[in-house]
């Protein structure tokens, strides 16, 4: 009996220590005790967890690392696709706006039926400037047909496949061209040169030709429509002692990147040949 | 049967590379002539037996694409091949020596002809100038290329004509 009034008066006692510990925490005073108890276990804990942490990783690491590689490797040819896109999309601007620019050429001189044409190649021969062009007769392309840009006169066809032609470009030395000189419309003749510049011969002496003066076909001889420009006077020369002047004239067009051209296929070449006389014979 | 049919693709494809590639960027005025280059290494090879036709063939591809007159094509050509096969017999020692001869002598002799058909033609060139802006570079450029195209073709023989081992 003694014995079981002893465990009731301890299991009071202890419960009254317990709300009084309790009550004690609610107010605040047992901090400064569960600190002393708490930090030591808090230490460890991170401590025991750290190297928990550490020995977790160096086991499942080689897996990531594996994963990662792979994922690198997806990611860089993801990177080279994209960059291959970016710049097939610039090839495509890039053609776009030469596109754009033949059909305002196009819009401006509506008078022509036009057909473009990639440029897709050079004479072999370092010593005639010919260009190699993707339409040919199957596309309406004829002998002769002049070759323009948004720019101005690229040349003019010299020989046609189903195919494919062969464009003579203005700067080729056997290439020959009646042109008008602007504002004085002095009469005169290109010629192409194998170093790729123009030279401005048969200016007559009385016309006032300055640098700077606009040369377009005049279409006299019939090999060409009249009023494409061609270039500018770059540099004149006066003798007194010539019959003509000459110069050399700067091309609008930028034969080095030449890319995409305009056939203009509603005009046909006239051949003035068999209107030249020829000299009797004795 | 088989070097002289691989001459077809080998020389087109050269000519397209030459055409679309390699014209866009020239020293000066000159250009390397990779089918020049092509039939004179394939000439100078010891087994080859058919480099005439291959220069018939290249002259041809040559002649259907540029406008030069095609009779001067093909006679620089078999000029070159002419001298690549005399040389092979003499300097029998240092083949990549012969190239260069060949290179260098039919490079100029093949421009050479070019420019007599052209003037014949009517096309006006100024001598001093062409030698100067074409010319010149051109043989330059084809010197260049002389040795990797020569080791390149060596190859070729050697695949297309293998070694016979005697029992």
């Amino acid at each position: 009996m003694r014995s079981r009034g002893n465990n009731l008066v301890f299991t009071v006692i202890l419960v009254f220590f317990i709300l009084g510990l309790i009550a004690l925490a609610l107010g605040g005073y047992m901090t400064p005790v569960s600190r002393l108890f708490v930090n030591p276990i808090i230490s460890a804990q991170t401590w025991i967890s750290s190297r928990v942490q550490a020995f977790q990783t160096l086991l499942s690491s080689p897996q990531d690392l594996t994963v990662l590689r792979q994922r690198n490797t997806e990611l860089e040819a993801e990177v080279s696709r994209l960059q291959t896109e970016i710049i097939e999309l610039k090839q495509q601007i890039a053609e776009t706006r030469i596109l754009s620019a033949l059909v305002d050429f196009a819009r401006v001189n509506p008078e022509y039926s036009y057909v473009a044409a990639a440029v897709i190649g050079r004479d072999p021969s370092p010593f005639v400037k010919y260009a190699i062009i993707n339409r040919g007769s199957d596309d309406g392309l004829r002998r002769g047909m002049p070759v323009v840009t948004q720019q101005g006169l690229v040349g003019r066809i010299a020989a046609v496949t189903a195919g494919a032609a062969r464009v003579q470009l203005i700067t080729d030395p056997a290439s020959v061209i009646n042109v008008r000189i602007e504002p004085s419309r002095a009469q005169a003749s290109l010629f192409g040169d194998i170093t790729g510049e123009l030279a401005l011969e048969m200016v007559p002496q009385s016309a006032s030709v300055q640098i700077g003066d606009l040369v377009l076909t005049s279409g006299l001889g019939g090999n060409y429509p009249p009023n494409i420009l061609i270039g500018q006077v770059t540099n004149i020369r006066k003798l007194e002692t010539d019959l003509f002047q000459s110069g050399v004239v700067q091309a609008v067009v930028d034969f080095n990147n030449l890319e995409i051209v305009l056939i203009i296929i509603n005009f046909t070449p006239v051949d003035v040949n068999p209107l030249i006389p020829t000299p009797a014979v004795p | 049967m088989i070097p002289t049919l691989a001459a077809f693709p080998i020389l087109v494809a050269l000519l397209i590379v030459q055409s679309a590639v390699v014209n866009r960027f020239p020293l000066l005025n000159g250009s390397p002539d990779l089918v020049l280059l092509a039939i004179s290494a394939w000439a100078l090879q010891k087994r080859v037996k058919n480099a005439y036709v291959w220069a018939m063939i290249g002259a041809l591809l040559v002649g259907l694409m540029s406008a030069l007159p095609f009779g001067s094509v093909l006679i620089g050509y078999f000029i070159t091949v002419a001298l690549a096969l005399l040389l092979r017999k003499r300097v029998w020692q240092m083949p990549i020596l012969a190239m260069f001869v060949t290179i260098f002598v039919g490079t100029f002799l093949c421009l050479l002809i070019d420019f007599i058909a052209l003037r014949i033609v009517g096309v006006a060139l100024p001598i001093n100038i062409v030698f100067n802006q074409t010319i010149l570079p051109s043989l330059l450029l084809n010197l260049v290329l002389a040795a990797p195209v020569y080791v390149i073709f060596g190859d070729l023989a050697g695949f297309l004509y293998p070694m016979e081992l005697e029992m």
